[in-house]
């Protein structure tokens, strides 16, 4: 194994199954949300939506039932980082989960995993029956009588879109993963047209360490704008891949160092979603306020030929639409036939400063994440990388 | 499909629809068990499946049609999934790919005659710090090469 457990300072530092949920029951509903807000935890996912927001406004919502769902559908290229949380720190997260219920007043849980990791399933399911006996799940949680609270798994069948919150509770209630139009929001009007939260597996597990240690002691880590810590999920060329808990606002070319990559030529931030930085550019840092990212980092070294990166995500937008709207169906067709003309030596600059503005329309006119982010390594890529992209193609 | 076969599969949904109640919400559930059992979702399965959760059979293959794990036409015992994005890619899936074809003499996205193993290239399976990887029916592997990828196919065989 390659990976970097119990290496980090605030998500892998220790935890007791259990602890969290026993110090939140003796918290008024009220003094956790605004624990968490002092924390300033932005959700882990990538969007970085302020956590404490949304639980405070699904608490806020008046219904007979609400739902607390964990994506677990971590679908983005170079992501790995909920694999390992979820096999080795799942008390982090069902604790999370618990309180969170608990917060807004909701009985009832939801794990949305992705089907590649199927294989997880039995054991997270033997984790809760666990939890069941130590009586951290189910009636009267620790002997309180007025919280009840349960978690199911549910399986994904393969689809990247699924990972965007409308479009993984648009899946739970089984329909096609086809994100919604917002407003209205999931924490009013969510799974079941009921208030629900959806956060990601490390948000979960973010907020169990800081109800257990304080908002202080999680603000002495990372930036004052992106505070804690983050999870990476790093591949691509380099010695040690694996996931690696940083503390916010890291340098890249730190990064670079201790994951032992050389000769490194461009890393990609945060997945095929994400953008592509070129060498003058790593001394910029990994934050919300300068390049965010849900933690997946590609390394290339020199050898790597940047068109075929960017041919790589292409395909793979085109074939994870969702094909609900025509900005991104479309959209994503048209870039990676540019990407196809480019290799073959058939285009007119013209036509590629035509698709580079597509891409700026498919940003703002796509109706969910996917189609938004999609054009992001066809702009950065070709721009970051003209020289050797089109000096190229000249040779061939 | 013979009555008898028919009715065996009834019985076997109307199981499924009591396990997860018949509510639309069960539908994915309900799909992925026929899926896993039988690796696809026939028709009669379908139409079944939208009488008891009182839905639209086309409203059942819409929704089959659009996930990847889900199919309505049968494939082989195996389903050999390898992973063809970028990290993968990186780390050699292509020479993978080919000692694969090779070795059962089909392309990806064909079946064996014996109808044992069917080939597909998929989407990052969150294992890209141990590429390549590949998923056959739910269980991982890591860390191929040419050879070992073979070894795992003729250890199945
Ligand atoms: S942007 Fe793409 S994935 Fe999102 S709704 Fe539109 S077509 Fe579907
Ligand atoms: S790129 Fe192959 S598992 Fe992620």
């Amino acid at each position: 194994m390659t990976e970097r457990s119990g290496n980090g300072k605030v998500i892998f530092s220790e935890y007791r199954r259990g602890e969290a949920i026993k110090k939140a029951l003796t918290m008024t509903r009220e003094e956790i949300l605004l624990e968490i807000r002092e924390s300033k935890l932005k959700g882990r996912g990538g969007a970085g939506f302020p956590t404490s927001t949304k639980w405070m406004l699904s608490a806020a919502a008046v219904a007979d039932e609400k739902y607390v769902i964990c994506n677990a559908d971590e679908g983005e290229p170079g992501t790995f980082k909920d694999r390992l949380l979820l096999m080795e720190y799942p008390e982090l997260i069902f604790d999370g989960m618990v309180i969170a219920g608990y917060t807004i007043g909701a009985k009832k849980g939801i794990v949305y995993l992705r089907g590649e990791y199927e294989y997880l399933k039995e054991q997270l399911e033997s984790y809760l029956e666990q939890m069941k006996t130590d009586n951290l799940l189910g009636k009267a949680i620790l002997n309180n009588k007025e919280f009840d609270f349960d978690v199911i798994i549910r399986l994904g069948s393969g689809a990247y879109v699924c990972g965007e919150e409308t479009a993984l509770i648009e899946s739970l209630e089984g329909f096609r993963g086809e994100a919604r139009n917002r407003p209205p929001y999931p924490v009013n009007t969510g799974f079941q047209g009921k208030p629900t939260i959806v956060n990601n597996v490390e948000t979960f597990a973010a907020v169990t360490h800081i109800i257990m240690k304080g908002s202080q002691w999680f603000k002495k880590y990372g930036t004052d704008k992106s505070t804690g810590s983050k999870l990476f999920s790093v591949s691509g060329d380099c010695d040690k891949p694996g996931v690696y808990e940083l503390p916010m606002g890291i340098r890249i070319s730190e990064l670079l160092k201790i994951v032992g990559a050389k000769n490194t030529k461009a890393v990609q931030v945060g997945g095929a979603s994400g953008i592509c930085l070129p060498k003058s550019q790593f001394e910029r840092t990994l934050a919300y306020e300068d390049v965010p990212s849900g933690g997946s980092i590609i390394i290339f070294n020199e050898s790597r030929n940047m068109l075929k990166v960017l041919k790589n995500f292409m395909e793979f937008f085109v074939e994870e639409s969702c094909g609900q709207c025509t900005p991104c169906r479309i959209g994503n067709i048209k870039l990676l036939e540019g990407v196809n003309m480019i290799e073959s030596g058939n285009y007119t600059f013209k036509y590629i400063n035509q698709l580079k503005e597509l891409g700026k329309t498919m940003q703002l006119a796509s109706k969910c994440g996917l189609g938004q982010s999609s054009p992001n390594p066809f702009i950065s890529i070709l721009e970051n990388f003209s020289e050797e992209i089109f000096n190229n193609s000249e040779e061939r | 499909m013979l009555v008898l076969e028919k009715n065996t599969m009834t019985e076997e949904i109307e199981k499924l629809v009591e396990k997860y109640g018949n509510l639309r919400s069960s539908l994915l559930p309900i799909l992925q068990e026929i899926q896993s059992v039988h690796k696809y979702i026939p028709d009669f399965a379908q139409q079944e499946v939208a009488r008891l959760l009182n839905i639209h059979p086309v409203e059942v293959y819409s929704v089959i049609s659009f996930y990847t794990f889900l199919n309505t036409k049968p494939k082989g015992r195996y389903l050999v999934r390898l992973c063809k994005t970028i990290s993968c890619d990186m780390q050699g899936k292509q020479a993978i790919a080919r000692a694969i074809e090779r070795e059962l003499g089909i392309s990806f996205g064909e079946t064996t005659k014996d109808n044992k193993f069917t080939l597909e290239y998929i989407n990052c399976l969150g294992m890209c710090d141990k590429g390549p990887a590949m998923l056959i029916n739910n269980k991982v592997y890591t860390k191929l090469t040419p050879e070992k990828a073979i070894q795992i196919i003729n250890e199945i065989q």
